[in-house]
């Protein structure tokens, strides 16, 4: 399945890399696979959606490029080498804030870990609030907000360090549409202005095609690369959303996610 | 606050009247206690030394306040001696065994038979081996630590997973983790404990008194109750249990505030909504 992906993951040189995967898996104790092997290159910079059914390993992968789990085999690279796992932002599918803490320590939670002197932190969590304009609700708790908010100061977090790659899991599921939408568009500009290197998992088709310049699909569990599907759009406005353009991409992953359940169901 | 909060006005009238019934109720049931109380002695002629009426016990309050009041002093100076022991103890064997598997399940068993062994039937011989002060601190403490330990260790274990990962990724020390995220998790938890073990280390102090009282000697209030009646002063029984009982409610009351004010700005127990 992976040799589908080749032409693109091999092309890459390694200059450009971001994240690096080769051969990883995952399996579990009792020795059923949940995912791989996977082979995928995030180039510096990129935007790419991780796109598969539930269980399908898409969050495990997440979760072995962030360190927060150990693959079972296979090599995961991050540019920069040994310390880059610090360079990482990771928004969770939950807000995941500190419900005793205000809006402003659970931002600040990254930097007061890694010892930042006080002043330094603060100009920090000003700017990354400042950047998901919840700058008036820095003193509010988390249980004030509305769960767009939430989802909002989780990002506001995981960019406080200015980190080189932000990982999201699943982040918006939990959210209404029209919240999904309006954070979409917040992530695309963030995107533009911040240049991270983004990977994105979701299960929804559409969120995927919006919002990425790759999508991978995944098959069912374990989880592998079933097709790559580049979305060559420099602008994503509303319009996009709306667009026959947009309409066709979306076909094209949904025919791509169910020819990866059929040749799985074949296997 | 600048936050939005659409739910706060009707929580709030909500609250109130709620607030009204539940002060007001309470206080007409022991209005009507005391009355059928104070009846029930006139129409029988019942006498004092048999059952007091509440108006005797009250007078005997007075009368007999100042020795009352240092009995009440003694008996609260143990349960408090008893309940900070429990406290400072059952957090910090909770914390060790969060730190030590093999220290929480070598221990642990022991732990709830302490537990379960009844107080009254430990305390005559804690008396024997240990001096009397001592030995009733140590019954206060053995009845009241262990919901604080229980509660603790609860507490450090319902750490949301996903911040202990978030935790991890940033790279955070054992204690960094221990002050910013394991200690206002379980922060609830442990106020309960302690809210539980103030009124347990009020019963293991009386309990141990009475206790002592029995081999005759002691000064605090559960003695005065022992002895009041060996002496049939049956209205000092009554005057010293209200005292007891006061004094458990305030301790219970005190608590539940500083719990309160602890959590009043994040946790939901403080925040009167449902959810």
């Amino acid at each position: 399945m992976s040799r589908l992906s080749a032409s693109s993951t091999d092309a890459v040189p390694d200059s450009d890399v971001a994240i690096r995967l080769r051969g990883v898996v995952k399996a579990y104790a009792n020795g059923v696979a949940a995912l791989g092997p996977l082979d995928l290159d995030l180039r510096r910079g990129e935007f790419v959606s991780l796109l598969g059914p539930s269980g399908c390993g898409k969050s495990t992968a997440l979760r072995i490029i962030a360190g927060l789990s150990e693959a079972s085999e296979g090599e995961v690279r991050l540019a920069g080498g040994g310390t880059a796992r610090r360079r990482i932002g990771f928004v969770f599918q939950e807000p995941t804030l500190m419900p005793w803490a205000s809006v402003r320590d659970n931002v600040r939670l990254p930097l007061t870990l890694a010892r930042i002197a006080r002043p330094t932190a603060d100009r920090q969590v000003a700017a990354a609030l400042a950047g998901v304009e919840l700058s008036e609700f820095a003193d509010a708790y988390p249980r004030q907000l509305s769960g767009g908010m939430r989802m909002r100061v989780s990002l506001a977090r995981a960019l406080v360090t200015d980190p080189d790659v932000l990982l999201m899991d699943e982040p918006f599921a939990a959210l209404d549409e029209i919240t999904r939408f309006k954070l979409n568009n917040d992530l695309l500009s963030l995107w533009h202005r911040l240049g991270k290197t983004v990977v994105f998992v979701t299960h929804s088709v559409f969120e995927s095609v919006f919002l990425s310049q790759r999508v991978v699909v995944m098959t069912p569990r374990p989880g592998r690369v079933a097709a790559e599907i580049a979305i060559d759009v420099p602008d994503r406005g509303e319009a996009f959303r709306t667009s026959p353009e947009y309409a066709a991409y979306c076909r094209r992953a949904s025919v791509a996610l169910a020819d990866a359940g059929r040749s799985d169901a074949a296997l | 606050m600048s936050a939005p909060d659409p739910d706060d006005g009707q929580a709030g009238t909500g609250g109130g009247e709620g607030g009204v019934v539940r002060f007001v109720l309470p206080v007409l049931v022991l209005a009507v206690g005391v009355l059928a109380w104070d009846l029930t002695v006139r129409i029988n002629d019942i006498p004092p030394y048999v059952l007091p009426s509440p108006g005797t016990v009250l007078r005997t309050l007075v009368v007999d306040w100042p020795i009352l009041w240092s009995s009440l002093l003694t008996t609260l100076a143990t349960t408090l001696e008893g309940f900070v022991a429990a406290a400072v103890g059952g957090i910090a064997i909770a914390l060790l065994f969060s730190r030590s598997k093999w220290l929480e399940y070598s221990l642990f068993p022991y732990a709830i038979m302490l537990q379960v062994t009844p107080v009254i039937a430990i305390a005559p011989l804690l008396l024997i081996y240990l001096p009397q002060q001592t030995a009733v601190v140590i019954c206060a403490w053995i009845v009241a630590f262990f919901p604080v330990l229980a509660n603790t260790m609860q507490g450090l274990k319902s750490v949301d997973r996903n911040l202990s990962g978030l935790f991890r990724l940033y790279g955070a020390s054992p204690l960094q983790t221990l002050r910013y995220l394991k200690w206002p998790s379980a922060l609830p938890h442990i106020l309960t404990g302690l809210r539980i073990a103030g009124g347990l280390s009020l019963i293991g102090a009386v309990v141990a008194e009475i206790a002592a009282g029995a081999a005759g000697a002691g000064s605090g209030l559960a003695y005065r109750i022992a002895e009041s009646g060996y002496r049939l002063n049956i209205p000092r029984m009554f005057a010293a249990l209200l005292l007891l009982s006061l004094a458990g409610v305030v301790i219970y009351m005190l608590l539940a505030l500083a719990s309160y004010l602890v959590l009043r700005r994040w946790h939901d127990s403080a925040l009167g909504k449902e959810g």
